[in-house]
């Protein structure tokens, strides 16, 4: 059991990370908030964060899930990226989850890599909540 | 507006009305709610009468089209005389394809160009900056140096178009590419027109495309106000900017509010730098958004009008009438776009449109209806513009002036969003200005409120969204997707390589190195960027320079 495992008590810990230089910060505010009211720890990074970064802050933070925010179409270079860096830091089994602007013919190649779901346009954050509580590392 | 005798006579038949032939019908049927909002959550009342207008008065409010304070617009004729600038944001990969679809665009009707670039660009970097790892190409064209310039104008007509930029932290130096673009083809700098978006001040609140800390920021933008007056008479020195305010989550009177508390705060900064604020408040100009909540944009645009001509005329003492004026262009809402059931969304950007029109834009921007899964394939981009076409010759709108005055509605809209809108500007000087407020995370505070409300409001079933919440349905996506030539980073880099080995280094060392001291000092910068990118230094180059100066901005971390 990894050393990651949240218990039934603890609160589920969730780093929201805006990587590459991508502004549009909407999404990932409203995600934030919404995985707080629904009783998370939410650590939120800021704005322009490298793949590097996000991993050493997940590290750091101790997370159960990174929730990514890629609006500028850069998500097939930078998301793989981050979850190899995870890879390397032995935290496989930190849940990754992605929204923003990716059309369907990307989804595969991110699954492949290992980001576990995606959330486009005009998700309710009642579905993200409800995906994390499903797969988050039993 | 009203004659005292028959306001009392109007409230006392609606009174009778409500108590008769209005309680018989909501007897019989009750309303679909129990109250009804616009999308930014401000009542909307059944019905609007004269008595909603009882201060009203026509000549101090409204007066005459191209007339001050301009609430009916600005030209006498509307669009009787001209329509609209059609001008559709693009650009996409290299500067070669960028060029083929402006080209496109222009044979299709288009009136203006419209430059869109890719986030490097945009942060001031070159594309082999390890900064811009996955991003070349992405969300608009590559510039990174004049002789990508050069490519993406190659055919174009400068002297007869106008273009616009959407550029911000280094608007100076692309602008400088553009100019320096157009005299190396014989085109002298007072035949061209354009708009550069320059309007750092909103990057801070919502867009984020900020560099450099807010000072050497608004410098920058000064100094091109006073080039610009000097050299560039025909040039919109800066587009402020509503529109990412809106996109970000804000409603339509934070838009309003904070749209115009950046363009006072221009204003003062240019007047602090000695230039006449006639001089320079001409070639000022505005930028909004056009949601889906079609009365409260027609109000906005009108209030943001009335506003801007008193606040210039009184408090500034703007003597010329065209400082008075605010003109303005207008993109739709990407924000309002759907991923599912895309075709959709023609309905909405051609409702938002309309609104746009109804409320006298001076250029519009229609969006495609895949852009919420990526930039718009030609086939999209052409439907939309095609919308703004069928506005203007089939829906007759653009006929007669400011048809929506004197709206019961629409006026007491207006007045509503002209008070919400003074109230932020007591809120925002109480904080110190937009800067401390910026610095306080003021705005980002209330536009991430007004998100977080609007997206609970969905989840929540209060809003209905069609093919969202609502009438959900799950046939295949049918819109096709841009594709963009896989080898353009390789192209990209080679060209930005030769750039370097080819052009003269010595010149453009010296350029840099004059650039770098003129920033230490207090001198216009323009002169010697206009140097330093026709010595082909690239973006990354120039912007380092700034970087290295001026030092970069961290935001508060705000959620």
């Amino acid at each position: 059991m990894s050393k990651y495992h949240p218990t039934a008590k603890q609160k589920i810990r969730v780093l929201v990370a805006k990587p590459g230089l991508d502004g549009h910060d909407r999404g990932a505010k409203v995600v934030a908030r919404a995985l707080r009211d629904a009783g998370m720890e939410v650590i939120y990074t800021g704005l322009r964060q490298t793949p590097e970064m996000i991993a050493e802050a997940a590290l750091q933070e101790d997370v159960d899930v990174i929730g990514l925010s890629v609006l500028s179409g850069a998500h097939t270079v930078l998301l793989p990226r981050i979850v190899e860096l995870l890879r390397q830091n032995d935290m496989s089994d930190v849940l990754v989850i992605a929204g923003g602007i990716i059309p369907d013919e990307d989804v595969p190649l991110l699954k492949e890599a290992g980001v576990h779901g995606t959330f486009g346009p005009g998700t309710l954050t009642e579905d993200i909540v409800k995906f994390i509580q499903e797969h988050v590392r039993e | 507006m009203f004659d005292q005798s028959k306001l009392d006579e109007t409230r006392q038949a609606r009174d009778k009305w409500q108590e008769t032939t209005l309680r018989q019908t909501t007897d019989h049927r009750p309303e679909r709610a129990d109250k009804f909002i616009t999308i930014s959550g401000e009542p909307v009342n059944r019905l609007y009468t004269p008595a909603d207008l009882s201060d009203y008065d026509y000549m101090r409010d409204l007066g005459f089209p191209g007339e001050y304070p301009y609430a009916r617009g600005i030209h006498a004729t509307g669009y009787r005389g001209k329509l609209w600038t059609m001008r559709m944001f693009a650009g996409f990969g290299t500067a070669e394809e960028t060029n083929q679809r402006f080209k496109y665009l222009l044979e299709q009707g288009q009136t203006g160009l419209s430059i869109a670039f890719d986030l490097p660009t945009l942060y001031g970097y070159d594309p082999d900056a390890p900064e811009a790892l996955g991003e070349f190409g992405k969300c608009g064209v590559a510039v990174s140096s004049m002789a990508d310039m050069e490519i993406l104008l190659e055919g174009i007509p400068l002297d007869h178009i106008t273009t616009s930029m959407t550029i911000n932290s280094p608007a100076a130096v692309i602008w400088a590419m553009y100019i320096a673009t157009a005299e190396r083809r014989g085109i002298p700098k007072d035949k061209l027109g354009g708009t550069t978006q320059n309007d750092i001040l909103k990057e801070y609140i919502a867009q984020k495309e900020y560099i450099f800390p807010p000072k050497p920021s608004m410098r920058l933008v000064v100094d091109t106000f006073e080039y610009g007056s000097q050299y560039l008479p025909k040039w919109n020195t800066i587009s402020i900017s509503g529109y990412h305010i809106r996109e970000a989550g804000s409603t339509a009177a934070q838009e309003l509010a904070f749209t115009l508390a950046d363009g006072f705060e221009y204003i003062r900064w240019g007047i602090e730098r000695g230039l006449d604020v006639d001089d320079f408040a001409p070639r000022l100009s505005f930028f909004f958004n056009a949601h889906n909540d079609f009365f409260e944009e027609i109000a906005k645009y009108r209030a943001a009008r009335r506003i801007w001509a008193r606040e210039m005329k009184e408090t500034f003492g703007a003597k010329n009438p065209r400082s008075w004026m605010l003109r303005f262009h207008t993109q739709t809402a990407g924000v309002s776009l759907t991923a599912q059931q895309p075709e959709n969304n023609t309905a909405r950007v051609a409702i938002q449109a309309l609104a746009a029109v109804l409320g006298g834009t001076q250029s519009l921007h229609t969006n495609s209806m895949d852009e919420a899964l990526a930039l718009p394939s030609e086939m999209a981009a052409r439907v939309a513009l095609r919308t703004q076409q069928i506005i203007a010759h089939e829906s007759n709108v653009a006929n007669t002036v400011d048809p929506l005055a004197g709206s019961y509605f629409v006026e007491a809209m207006t007045n509503h969003l002209e008070a919400q809108a003074n109230e932020y500007f007591e809120r925002i000087e109480k904080l110190g200005g937009v800067i401390p407020a910026i610095e306080a995370g003021f705005f980002q505070r209330e536009i991430a409120d007004a998100a977080y409300r609007y997206q609970h409001e969905i989840d929540t079933h209060q809003r209905t969204i069609v093919g969202v919440n609502d009438y959900v349905s799950n046939e295949p996506l049918s819109v096709p997707i841009l594709e963009m030539d896989p080898q353009g980073y390789e192209r990209q880099i080679v060209r930005l390589e030769r750039v370097r080995n080819e052009r003269d280094n010595s010149a453009t060392q010296a350029a840099l190195k004059r650039l770098q001291d003129a920033a230490r000092d207090n001198a216009n910068l323009m002169p010697p960027i206009l140097e330093a990118v026709h010595s082909y230094a690239t973006l990354g180059e120039v912007m380092g320079v700034f970087r290295r100066v001026f030092g970069e901005y961290r935001e508060p971390v705000i959620v």
